[in-house]
């Protein structure tokens, strides 16, 4: 490929640098990477790639494909626990906030009422507690994925764009302790990947 | 498509597949973005000529919100005792119809209606531009909005250091819209991130590679990103499920909350959700059977589709059919001679055609969809999804202004009548909505493309258990 | 309380000149700062520095003023004259400024003091106290020791403020309506009266001012050949000759309605448009008043015969609507009655039978009064009838008339004279007769052969239009005057302010044609009255205790009189009467209750100010019953012709429920053709069909529709009587009722009981304000209307703006017809804010600026408001209101002179209600500080509402204080707070009307 022969030139490309802040040295191998047509296909393949002892595996699909989280040993996502605390930040917002304008610093009497009540302050507390989570939400969810960034080493995989559109690719990264490039491509060619290829970082 | 043709073809004929003919993932991702993809400059004229008039309409809208700030609120209609009329009912009505989008992405997706992915993009965009329209008559009705855009928000201001008060459903209705559009946006912003990095990787030209590469934020469909987006999507459902309640239920308390008859009414939260959805949908259907028309989506927006829309029309438009019933009974039972008096006029009294129209368009026309003839014909879909907001519109016309034309005293009884401005600012609001939501068709996905794929892998498997339980194929 | 000053004094023009000599002067006397002032005013105004002075002070206003009235100098001169205004305004506390600045303890800048003076309207005269800032006029109330007013005001006195105001006023000398001067004119007049002053004639109003009357007897004495004309619009000349034909001599009659206990009304709208004054209303509702048990049997009872439906009608306990041309042979067979029991067994015998059972019951405690639309023969008639009960005497008393009655129709004899060329020179002081002069006698024709006409008028009105001299009059607030009251009590008319537009007043001009020299009014005045004072008695002091005053206690008073009538005589003139007119339709003409007989027509808030019947506002229409609607076939607003042979006029149709059927009511002083901006073009002109033989009930009228329509504009929709029916709204039972079962009122309503989820709050510390309004007294007069407007400085919006339901009164009269609508009761109620202890309204404000003070008033922060409205549309009453556009916009500069500088002028987008006049309770709290109590008082806190109404039916105070007189009247049963049901607990309540009805004609 064009990079293998580029790969011991000294003058790092602007690319190079680009892989350099991303953690990856130039012509450093990113992994091993092959198709298939059908999400299934993948699922299969993701387990078996997995029994053979492979562990840094991840996989590019156009739709989330059910079951390639287990098939990937891929833990499940944290993000829950985080909106939880951001869904007590805002009622205690909320409270405070309305205690503190009511009570503290200007009371007033408004229609014979108490200064602070809770029933008056059930719609904003609520509404707070909505807002704050789903903004912690969004941005959680960039955030976790390691989102967003400019480049990433599996864009020089030769189907990669197809990872939008039809194509289920699967990864085996070359910091797995069992990487070998030769052996596996082989590997994944042997699950029936197709368009197997070393792709480097 | 094989696997279509293996189904049990007496299952097939129950639920018929929601992604028709012979469509494969690559040919999904062609047929929805060939709308987006063309040039700008190969934009049928059609299009350029409808968004000529649409935007037009928009600067009218512009003018009179500056004609209205100049001269102040009496270039309006209102008056004492009318000090809210078609303000405040253009407001409850953009909300309402603001409300199918959020309820068709958030509660039938957890309740795993998959018919919903082929609709859901563009009833959360016109939940986000309808709540745009909404947001404008809340500020703009007041007398010196110059101040209430700031003093209505918990903002320290150092001019008269005051707060605000958090007894007034006013300020309940500001929490609740604005958060209300953010969450929204949010949510509508996350679901289109996978289709924009469609976009990019398709993308021939260098602009689009770069805006859309931008809005994608480096999307690339890894497993470490699903995981995360689909824990993520399902908490923005769950939450904005019981948000998309309260909003409406907020507004109806701006009414429910005060002591005029006819507006002191507890049954009001639920009746306003009811008829919001109600509203919502029948706004919904009739942009998807234009955009169906026009864009041939046959294949994607199918008569099912339609078809359930139409079940929650019949069954929303009949839940507030009880709620005026109910009300005539309660202000009967109630004994309160205002409480009385006031639904007698309201059916009787000078606005008995508001009343009339609002009875006729919200409960006795729906009332067709009993029969499936009716449901899966599109005319009369298309006819009734426009009398139903025409009729929601004045549901909140009579709740608004004909309340309180005539209260208490018969003193102070008084009439409304819109004048010039009142029409134009609605229109202009009309404008403005139309003209998001064509900028939208044309430069963003209109149907959420990895969820159809992802409904289509289920369907090529009809008899495998979809992972997430259901059968696939099954919708109901 | 407001310090009430001195505001005048001091002797002639004295010797000093130059500002700073008077100011050296000052501030070595030791007398009030008033006397000084005045006295160096005057100096002043002579000598030619203060020429000097103004002109540097004021380069443009002095000359501005006396250039042509163009569109663009108008606006000249309205700024210019606010400049002369200012300068006006400035000289209270300009000789005073000085010495303030080395501490005067009897002035501060910027407050406001009380200064006495009087108004006179129609031969009444009323006693005033005008609040002023820094000479600046303000506010007019009633002042209390003066027997025409006895504190209180009427709408009109309230709103004749105004009026100064108005930019539109006569601004200079105009001779064949060329500027002129009013030294050019002195020259001119030289020559105008001469000789022995034959073809010399002075048409006036009723003189009430002492001076003048002394003034013109001069006059006639130097040119005996001259002669001299009353003649008033609005005229009384009735109840004179009505005398005269009764007891064969010149005098005028008092009716006290608070001693009568049966009152017999025959069309008298003593309580509306038949009498201008407070006097009238005080006394009738003294007689309705109930603070205690005793006070039920006390009650009055009223009968009522009239023919359009009056304030005095709908304040009657039996009401029996008839023609006016009909009320003759009604007290002729009343009159027998009280002899003999009459027969009959329809409506009016019933009434004629149960009325004179009554008054005979009643005896020297009866009292019938007649109305003075109604001719000689029935006030003679009514004369008998009170002698015959006894009670003329006790009920009716009687003083010598100063003017003796003239036979003929004195205006008629004048313009026969004008037309045979008799009247060479026709000097009119005032009364606008080219508009008010019945249409026969084409007055204007008249005037146009007589060669000098000099018109001494406010506006450039008709009459100035005709005149060869128009001579601007100067306002009743602007000069010195006097005016004497019915019963003859002199009281000093104080100017407030200098002349804004180098004005005149009727004294000063006289004076002037009496020996061509230009005479201070004031020392007219004051050499007048020091004159009457007794020799050695100290003059000065008398006539600054008069001034301190507003009336001089030990004039000599008119002389009282018993006269008797002869019976038999007045019913034989009864029996001669002509019977009563014939089928057609019969035109009554009555008062406006906006501009009278028209000279208010360019006053906002008078036109804004609602008809107290018909709610009608910019504008009158011709009233006829909903029975001679139907059967001539028109509705509402139908503009019909009003004809009879060679006089015409088109009205717009308003139906009347209670209106006497084949009879029209229509007010006079509409259809001004000469009127400023706001009175322009403003309702149709009665006086067009309005001639000598039928000037207050023209008979046989056709009436046509001429198929055009006229929008009529009123404050409320009408025809809502069924509704009120079961909202209990507004409550009243008869006394009887009410005795038997007190808590007949209270459960009227049921109020449940109201558990609220949160902890009630609690108003026991402090002063707790709160108001009690008594239906029963409430005539509904408007007054407190018009005072409302006045004090608060609120808006009028315009005929259009109160079309689309915008008007901004504060405090508004509710008027509710109950029973029939061919023959309905009617019952007023006025409506401030409730300052509800849980208010809905500010539940609602999303920015909380309404709230409530500690001592439990409804605040407005005007500052905060956004103007959401919400607030307005949750008040179950309706009492808040919305600046929906600028409405100070269009005001002239000169208009900012009237705006009370206590309270906030609202911008445009913000609500605004009634505050109970917060800045009177800030004041006063203020004054009681200064004067070094710890806190108010009872009575130290007025509003302007209960200080104006006439029949003391609004009671304010602190109902934290038990022995407070609002606290009292709340304890009583009839006690109600209007939809108490809704848990909203009004500060404001209302004392039930209690109702006297005749339990014969109940049945």
């Amino acid at each position: 490929m064009a990079h293998e022969e580029t790969a011991g030139l000294s003058a790092p490309t602007p690319l190079d640098l680009l892989k350099e802040k991303v953690g990856l040295g130039p012509d450093k191998v990113y992994a091993v990477m092959g198709d298939f047509a059908e999400p299934e296909q993948l699922v299969e393949a993701g387990r078996k790639v997995r029994s053979l002892g492979y562990t840094k595996l991840d996989a590019m699909s156009p739709f989330p494909v059910h079951g390639i989280d287990e098939a990937l040993g891929i833990p499940r996502s944290k993000i829950g626990w985080i909106v939880i605390f951001a869904a007590v930040l805002g009622i205690l917002t909320a409270q405070v906030l309305i205690y503190y304008v009511g009570v503290i610093n200007y009371p007033l009497v408004i229609g014979g009422k108490p200064l602070f009540d809770f029933t008056f302050t059930i719609p904003p507390t609520f509404e707070l507690t909505v807002l704050f989570s789903s903004i912690c939400t969004f941005l959680f969810t960039w955030v976790l994925s390691g989102l967003p960034r400019l480049y990433h080493p599996s864009l020089n995989y030769k189907k990669a764009l197809a990872a939008s559109d039809d194509r289920f690719i699967l990864v085996i990264e070359s910091d797995d302790p069992k990487f070998d490039p030769q052996q596996t491509a082989a590997d994944l060619a042997g699950v029936g990947a197709e368009n197997v290829e070393v792709v480097e970082g | 498509m094989s696997s279509i043709v293996q189904q049990d073809p007496q299952l097939l004929e129950q639920n018929p597949p929601l992604v028709k003919g012979g469509v494969d993932y690559h040919d999904l991702s062609e047929k929805i973005c060939s709308v987006v993809e063309p040039e700008v400059g190969q934009t049928p004229m059609k299009y350029w000529i409808v968004l000529a008039i649409t935007a037009s309409i928009t600067l009218l809208l512009g003018a009179m919100l500056t004609y209205l700030v100049a001269t102040g609120i009496g270039v309006w209609g209102n008056n004492k005792p009318v000090g809210w009329a078609w303000d405040i009912t253009n407001f409850v009505f953009w909300i309402g119809i603001g409300h199918a989008g959020t309820l068709i992405s958030a509660i039938l997706f957890l309740f795993r209606q998959k018919w919903r992915t082929s609709i859901n993009r563009s009833a959360e965009a016109m939940t986000l531009f309808a709540v745009m329209c909404a947001g404008i008559f809340p500020l703009f009705h007041t007398g010196r909005p110059w101040r209430a855009f700031y003093w209505l928000f918990p903002i320290p201001n150092t001019d008269i250091n005051m707060w605000q008060n958090f007894r007034s459903p006013l300020i309940w209705d500001v929490f609740a819209v604005s958060t209300y559009f953010t969450v929204s946006l949010l949510f509508w912003f996350t679901g289109l991130v996978p289709d924009l990095a469609t976009l990019r990787d398709r993308a021939t030209t260098t602009i689009r590679q770069w805006v859309y590469g931008l809005l994608s934020l480096g999307w690339r469909g890894s497993a470490r990103h699903w995981r995360h987006y689909e824990a993520a999507y399902l908490i923005l459902a769950g939450i904005s499920t019981p948000l998309v309640l309260s909003v409406h239920s907020v507004v109806s308390f701006d009414f429910a909350t005060s002591v005029i008859p006819g507006w002191h009414t507890t049954i009001f939260p639920p009746y306003f959700v009811a008829g919001a959805i109600f509203s919502g949908f029948a706004c919904v259907m009739t942009l998807l059977l234009i955009a169906r028309w026009s864009l041939n989506l046959q294949d994607l927006i199918t008569i099912k589709h339609l078809e359930n829309m139409n079940k929650i029309i019949l069954v929303t438009g009949s839940i507030v059919g009880y709620a005026y019933a109910c009300e005539f009974f309660i202000a009967w039972y109630s004994g309160n001679i205002y409480e009385r008096f006031t639904f007698l006029n309201r059916a009787f009294g000078p606005y008995w055609w508001a009343a009339w129209s609002m009875y006729t368009c919200n409960v006795f026309i729906p009332q067709l969809y009993w029969i499936k003839k009716m449901r899966t014909n599109l005319w009369v879909m298309f006819i009734i999804s426009i009398t139903t907001n025409i009729g929601m519109w004045f549901e909140r016309f009579v709740i608004i202004a004909t309340s309180l034309t005539r209260d208490f005293l018969p003193t102070s009884w008084g009439y409304f009548h819109p004048t010039w401005v009142d029409m134009c600012t609605f229109l202009g609001t009309i404008g403005l909505f139309l003209t998001l939501f064509l900028l939208f068709a044309r430069f963003l996905p209109m149907i959420a493309i990895s969820e159809v794929k992802h409904v289509r892998s289920y369907e090529k498997h009809a008899f495998k258990p979809g992972p997430l339980g259901a059968p696939a194929g099954k919708v109901h | 309380m407001r310090e009430q000053k001195t505001g005048a004094g001091g002797q002639g023009p004295g010797a000093s000149t130059g500002l700073v000599q008077i100011q050296g002067q000052i501030q070595g006397k030791t007398e009030p700062a008033g006397l000084k002032y005045w006295r160096s005013l005057n100096e002043l105004a002579h000598t030619e520095q203060f020429q000097k002075w103004v002109e540097n002070e004021f380069p443009t206003s002095h000359t501005e003023l006396l250039d042509g009235n163009s569109r663009r100098t108008v606006l000249k001169v309205m700024a210019a004259s606010f400049g002369l205004a200012g300068l006006a305004a400035c000289h209270r506390p300009e000789v005073i400024l000085a010495p303030t600045a080395r501490g005067r303890e009897d002035y501060s800048p910027g407050a406001p003091y009380q200064y006495t003076s009087v108004m006179t309207l129609n031969g009444h005269s009323m006693g005033l106290l005008v609040e002023t800032y820094d000479g600046r006029p303000t506010k007019i109330e009633g002042n209390a020791l003066h027997p025409g007013s006895l504190g209180a005001a009427t709408a009109l006195t309230q709103g004749s403020l105004l009026n100064l105001y108005d930019p539109d006023r006569s601004k200079e000398v105009l001779e064949n309506g060329k500027a002129s001067s009013w030294e050019k004119f002195a020259a001119a007049a030289k020559t105008l009266l001469s000789g022995d002053g034959s073809g010399v004639r002075f048409l006036s109003e009723t003189v009430m001012s002492p001076t003048l009357a002394d003034l013109r007897a001069q006059v006639l004495k130097k040119f005996p050949k001259a002669g001299w004309v009353e003649y008033e619009s609005i005229s009384r000349a009735n109840e004179a000759s009505g005398a005269f034909l009764a007891f064969g001599q010149d005098i005028d009659v008092h009716p006290q309605y608070d001693k009568a206990k049966v009152i017999v009304s025959l069309d008298y709208d003593f309580l509306g448009n038949d009498y201008p004054g407070p006097l009238a209303g005080k006394l009738f509702s003294a007689g309705r008043r109930v603070e205690s048990e005793e006070d039920l049997d006390k009650l009055n009872r009223m009968y009522v015969v009239e023919s359009q439906f009056s304030l005095t009608g709908a304040n009657a306990d039996h009401r029996l609507r008839m023609r006016g041309g009909d009320v003759k042979q009604f007290a002729t067979d009343l009159l027998a009655a009280l002899s003999a029991a009459p027969s009959g067994n329809d409506k009016r015998a019933k009434f004629l039978a149960a009325a004179a059972k009554d008054l005979k019951a009643a005896g020297a405690a009866a009292l019938v009064v007649a109305g003075p639309r109604q001719p000689a023969i029935v006030h003679a008639l009514a004369h008998a009838m009170n002698q015959t009960l006894g009670s003329a005497g006790a009920t009716v008393t009687f003083t010598k008339s100063p003017q003796a009655l003239t036979k003929t129709d004195p205006l008629t004899l004048l313009t026969t004279e004008m037309n045979m060329g008799q009247v060479s020179t026709l000097v009119i002081l005032g009364g606008n007769p080219v508009y008010t002069a019945a249409a026969d006698l084409q007055f204007a024709a008249a005037m146009a052969k007589v060669a000098n006409t000099i018109y001494l008028g406010a506006d450039p009105d008709e009459t100035a239009a005709d005149a060869k001299w128009n001579l601007p009059e100067a306002h009743y607030l602007e000069t010195w005057g006097d005016a004497r009251t019915a019963t003859g009590v002199p009281a000093i008319q104080q100017p407030m302010i200098e002349p804004l537009f180098g004005g005149k007043s009727a004294i000063e001009v006289m004076a002037l044609l009496l020996d061509t020299k230009d005479k201070k009014g004031y020392d007219l005045v004051k050499s007048y009255w020091l004159e009457q004072m007794p020799a050695k008695s100290n003059k000065e002091m008398t006539w600054r205790q008069a001034l301190n005053d507003g009336l001089l206690k030990d004039a000599k008073a008119a002389e009282a009189v018993k006269p008797t009538a002869d019976i038999k005589k007045i019913s034989a003139a009864a029996a001669a009467e002509p019977p009563a007119a014939g089928s057609g339709i019969e035109v009554g003409f009555v008062a406006s209750a906006s501009t009278w007989d028209g000279r208010f027509i360019n006053n906002a808030w008078m036109q804004e100010a609602p008809e107290p019947m018909t709610k009608l506002v910019w504008g009158n229409a011709a009233l006829i019953s909903p029975a001679t609607a139907r059967e001539k076939n028109l509705s509402e607003g139908d503009i019909v012709t009003l004809s009879k042979g060679n006089v015409k006029m088109e009205a717009a149709v308003m139906i009347q429920p209670g209106h006497a059927d084949n009879s029209v009511t229509i007010a006079l002083g509409y259809g001004r053709t000469r009127a400023g901006r706001v009175g322009k073009d403003v309702g149709f002109n009665a006086g067009l069909i309005r001639t000598s033989d039928g000037f207050w009930y023209g008979s046989d009228f056709a009436i046509a529709s001429t198929g055009k329509t006229f929008e009529l504009v009123t404050t409320q929709e009408r025809g809502l009587a069924e509704h009120l029916n079961d909202r209990p709204l507004f409550r009243e039972a008869s006394v009887s009722e009410y005795k038997a079962k007190p808590k007949v009122i209270e459960e009227m309503s049921e109020v449940p009981e109201i558990h609220s989820i949160y902890p009630e709050w609690t108003w026991d510390k402090g002063h707790q304000w709160g108001m009690a309004i008594d239906l029963g007294t409430c005539t509904g007069c408007n007054a407190c209307v018009v005072a409302c407007q006045a004090e608060n400085n609120i808006p009028s919006v315009g005929k259009d703006q109160v079309r689309r339901g915008r008007e901004m009164h504060w405090i508004r009269m509710d008027r509710y017809y109950v029973g029939p609508e061919d023959d309905p009761r009617a019952v007023e109620q006025p409506l401030p804010c409730m300052q509800c202890e849980n208010a809905p309204c500010e539940n609602v404000c999303p920015v909380a600026a309404t709230s409530h003070s500690p001592e439990g008033l409804n605040d407005m922060a005007y500052n905060r408001c956004v103007g959401t409205r919400y607030c307005a549309n949750n008040c179950p009453f309706k009492v808040r209101h919305f600046n929906f556009l600028n409405w100070h916009k269009n005001d002239p500069e000169i208009m900012q002179m009237v705006q009370n500088p206590d309270v906030t002028v609202r911008m445009r987008g913000i609500m605004e209600k009634c505050t109970y006049c917060v800045q009177r309770i800030q004041e006063a709290r203020i004054t009681a500080k200064t004067n070094g109590r710890k806190d108010i008082q009872e009575g130290d806190v007025v509003t302007a509402c209960q200080q104006t109404c006439p029949a003391s039916a609004i009671v304010f105070g602190d109902i934290n204080d038990p022995n407070s007189k609002v606290s009292k009247l709340k304890k009583q049963e009839r006690n109600y707070a209007m939809l108490a049901e809704l848990g909203i607990k009004p500060r404001t309540t209302y004392l039930a009307r209690l109702r006297n009805p005749n339990p014969e004609l109940e049945a």
